[in-house]
This record gives structure tokens, C-alpha cells and sequence, in this order.
């Protein structure tokens, strides 16, 4: 099979990342509950991914990561522990549900007025829309770094700009970026960075986390056992532990912690060349095929490795599936959880077909790929 | 049981805290290890920094230079 679904999950992973949640699963007990030695690994092993998440994503402290179990996680604890009644956020058109849902569930639940940064049919956005938004009630700016349909990319830097200029918190939801474009949340303003650890970080799914930034005060989504202060009623102030109940994932959190390293080891940089040359060899192959319409901006350098399209009228179903059945490719069809960048690039009835490129495909795999969309796009 | 001896104890509030208290003393050279708070400082449970005595002002030092939260300092048989 030739894997082209990365925006997904990578489901192929480093060698030395297996290596390290097998080794955990083999060797650590519950991380802070105890001090005997396989409980005392665990924890060291979470610390340690502690201080590499925070290096790698310009956190200020180990202490301000919390793990979680994916993004999605991450999202509805930084908005659900944030906003408050009659708040205002705005937000845009490139989201995911993972950022649409909670916050719907919060202008259903606390009455927090919305407002969309509006995309235009090329998956792009005027970053004066966010100042044009900006109200005396407005708490947040939370968006994307990237879009999962699109792979159009969101000037984070800028973003951050424009919240700090109006004292306005900046939440940023990093699941198709991180591991595959530096973040620096210090020098982009970013208050909460969401990640996930499955995509381009190349870490088992089931972690993820949020990055704090100082002085930002988010309410647990959920309490219960932290190892500490068993005896008091509510779940402890401090971070990590305040947002973090229950056993963690320490053997998927090694793992994290050994991905990063691979990932440093190789730098980011190379593997964002790598994934673009590649993602650039696809769309050079098929953007000129009769039928084929690609969606999104191949003007900019800054993307992730995503190349959206369809062929004719054909349901993007149908294609992912000719290809998955016809030719071994696996590629995502549909909404891909994002109604309103569908909506956007007016692809709601169709969908559409994401090719998505991760580190370890090859340029052989992708003129497979060119050839497979030729085939189809000469047959219907 | 082992024999008892006066020691040092430091809690923090959690336990990320007393790991990287842990990283910093192997760090900066300063004996110790991680073991259950006692019973005297509280009943709950989590993990405390036990190490000499005479390395008090040493070890709250260097806490405080690492901007490492200690929720309590004591001096216990144990």
C-alpha cells in the first residue's frame, strides 16, 4: 500500500519511536503515583517529554505542558476552561470541528457570541478581517496554523500580533503543523498551543497536549486522581496537575518525547523540504489533468504537504476508494470534519480527495499516485 | 526497617516538581532522593525531596534559582 493519508495519522513511525513505547510498556509504572522505582521511571519519562515539548514549541516552562490524548482534548480543555458568559471569540472558516464543536457547545451553553474570519474559495484569508472583528467583549482569537483540507497555512506570527494589540488571548489548534513547521510560542504571541502527537510528530495516537503561556488561567475539564493532595475535595491549582486527572499515558508520552528527538536529530527544516518536494512533484503531475481541480494556494512556500482535489463531478468517495481498491493509495475523501471550509471552497455535496505526504513517503510512491489520477480522470 | 536519622524533607505541589527537583539536584551535584511524603507532613500521598539536612540552604537555593515551587520544608527522624 502506498500511504498518502499523513494528514490523518503518519502510520508509519520512526523505528526508534516503536522502539520507546515498547521499552515503556515493558518498563514503566504509573508516572507520580509512588516511588518505587518503575512508578519513579514513569515519571521521569513524562518529565523528560515535559521539557522537550516545551523546548521544541518555545513554552516557558516544562511545568506549563499538559499531556492529553490528542488535540481535540487539548482544544476542549483551553475552551471550555476559558470562556466565560457573554465572551466573544473569533475564529475562522479554516477550522476543524475539533475547534467548531467546543466552541458551539460554549455559544449553546454560556452564550459566547462567534465571529468567522471569512475564506475565500481559494482557502485563503484577510488577516484585517480579525482587527474588523475585534469587539469590547472579545476574549480570544482561536484558530488553526494550518488548514487539514487545504493545507494552506495561517501566519500565526501575525495573528498574535493583531490579539496582543487588543489584549486578547490567542489560542492556536497546531495538529496539522506541529512536527511539520517550527512554532515558537513565545515569539508568536501564543497564549495556548493544542497539538496532537499521531500526524507529522510521528508519536503514537493518544497524545497530544496544551502549551500554556503565563499568566493564562484555564479551569480543569475534568478532576479526579493526580497523585497529590488525596485528601482535599478539589483537584490542585497548580499546572500541569491541575488539568491533568487520571493516569497519564507514559507510554505513549516516551514515545513522544523519543519523536521530538528524531525530529530534532533531522531537523525540521529538512523534513519540511522533504514533505514539500514531494508534495510539489504530485501537484506539478496532476494540476494540469483535464477533469482534475485542485483546491487551495500553491503560490505561498509556507504549507503543509497536503494536495486536495477532484476529478469531474465524481463523489470523492468513489475516487478514495478506486484508488484504495484499484491502485493500493490511501487517501482521505469527504468533509474531513471541516464543514466550513467545504462550504468555503464549495465542495459540501462532492467533498473532495486529500493527498496528504508525510516524511517517510517516496518520490516513486507519489508518480504512482500522478498516474493512478491520470488513469481515473481518463476513464470517467 | 532501617534505622532512623535526621532528614531533610521538601514537598511541592506536584509532581513535576519534584521531578525536576530531582534533574536539578543530579544536575548541580546535590544527594537526595524521591520517596513518599511522610505521614507527619500529610496523609495524602505524592512524592518528597528527602536529602541531608546540612544541605538546607544549598538545596533551597537552588530550587529558587530553577524557579522550582516547594510547598514545604521540614526536618524529620526517618
Amino acid at each position: 500500500m502506498i500511504y498518502l493519508d499523513n494528514a490523518a495519522t503518519t502510520m508509519q513511525k520512526p523505528d526508534a519511536v516503536i522502539d520507546a513505547a515498547v521499552l515503556a510498556m515493558r518498563s514503566l509504572a504509573n508516572p507520580g503515583r509512588g516511588t518505587n522505582e518503575s512508578a519513579l521511571s514513569a515519571a521521569r519519562a513524562v518529565y523528560d517529554a515535559r521539557v522537550r515539548t516545551a523546548a521544541f514549541f518555545g513554552c516557558t516552562s516544562a511545568e506549563r505542558v499538559v499531556f492529553t490524548c490528542n488535540s481535540t482534548e487539548a482544544l476542549n480543555i483551553a475552551i471550555q476552561g476559558i470562556f466565560k458568559k457573554d465572551d466573544h471569540v473569533i475564529t475562522t472558516d479554516l477550522e476543524h470541528n475539533s475547534v467548531l464543536r467546543p466552541l458551539y457547545l460554549m455559544e449553546e451553553q454560556r452564550g459566547v457570541s462567534l465571529s468567522f474570519v471569512r475564506s475565500d474559495a481559494n482557502g485563503n484569508i484577510s488577516y484585517e478581517d480579525f482587527d474588523a472583528l475585534m469587539q469590547p467583549n472579545t476574549r480570544a482569537i482561536v484558530c488553526t496554523h494550518a488548514s487539514n483540507v487545504t493545507g494552506n497555512v495561517l501566519d500565526i506570527c501575525k495573528i498574535g500580533d493583531i490579539a496582543k494589540r487588543h489584549g486578547v488571548l490567542f489560542i492556536v489548534d497546531a495538529s496539522q503543523s506541529a512536527g511539520c513547521l517550527p512554532i515558537d510560542m513565545e515569539a508568536c504571541g501564543i497564549d495556548v498551543l493544542c497539538f496532537t502527537g499521531h500526524k507529522s510528530m510521528m508519536a503514537p495516537q493518544g497524545t497530544g497536549g496544551l502549551c500554556i503561556g503565563e499568566g493564562v488561567d484555564i479551569q480543569p475539564l475534568k478532576v479526579g486522581g493526580t497523585g497529590v493532595f488525596s485528601y482535599s475535595k478539589n483537584q490542585p491549582e497548580q499546572y500541569p496537575t491541575r488539568l491533568e486527572a487520571g493516569t497519564l499515558n507514559s507510554h505513549g508520552i516516551a514515545a513522544l518525547a523519543c519523536a521530538i528527538d528524531y525530529i530534532e536529530r533531522i531537523g525540521i527544516t529538512a523534513i519540511h523540504e522533504k514533505e514539500m518536494a514531494l508534495m510539489r512533484t504530485f501537484y506539478d503531475g496532476i494540476a494540469n489533468i483535464e477533469g482534475v481541480t485542485v483546491y487551495g494556494d500553491f503560490s505561498t512556500a509556507i504549507r503543509t504537504p497536503i494536495v486536495t482535489l477532484n476529478v469531474r463531478d465524481l463523489d470523492s468517495g468513489a475516487v478514495s476508494d478506486e484508488l484504495s481498491v484499484t491502485y493500493g493509495i490511501a487517501t482521505r475523501p469527504g468533509a474531513h470534519c471541516a464543514p466550513r471550509m467545504h462550504e468555503a471552497l464549495g465542495t459540501v455535496s462532492q467533498g473532495a480527495v486529500r493527498f496528504s505526504f508525510g516524511w517517510f513517503n517516496t518520490q516513486d510512491e507519489v508518480v504512482e499516485a500522478i498516474k493512478a489520477i491520470k488513469e481515473i480522470a481518463l476513464k470517467s | 526497617m532501617r534505622d532512623k536519622t535526621l532528614k531533610l524533607v521538601l514537598t511541592f505541589y506536584t509532581t513535576t516538581a519534584a521531578m525536576a527537583m530531582e534533574r536539578l539536584c543530579a544536575d548541580v551535584h546535590l544527594p537526595g532522593r524521591l520517596i513518599p511524603v511522610p505521614r507527619e507532613i500529610t496523609a495524602g500521598c505524592g512524592m518528597a525531596w528527602c536529602a541531608a539536612p546540612q544541605d538546607r540552604q544549598n538545596l533551597l537555593n537552588a530550587a529558587k534559582s530553577a524557579g522550582i515551587q516547594i510547598s514545604g520544608v521540614y526536618e524529620l527522624m526517618l
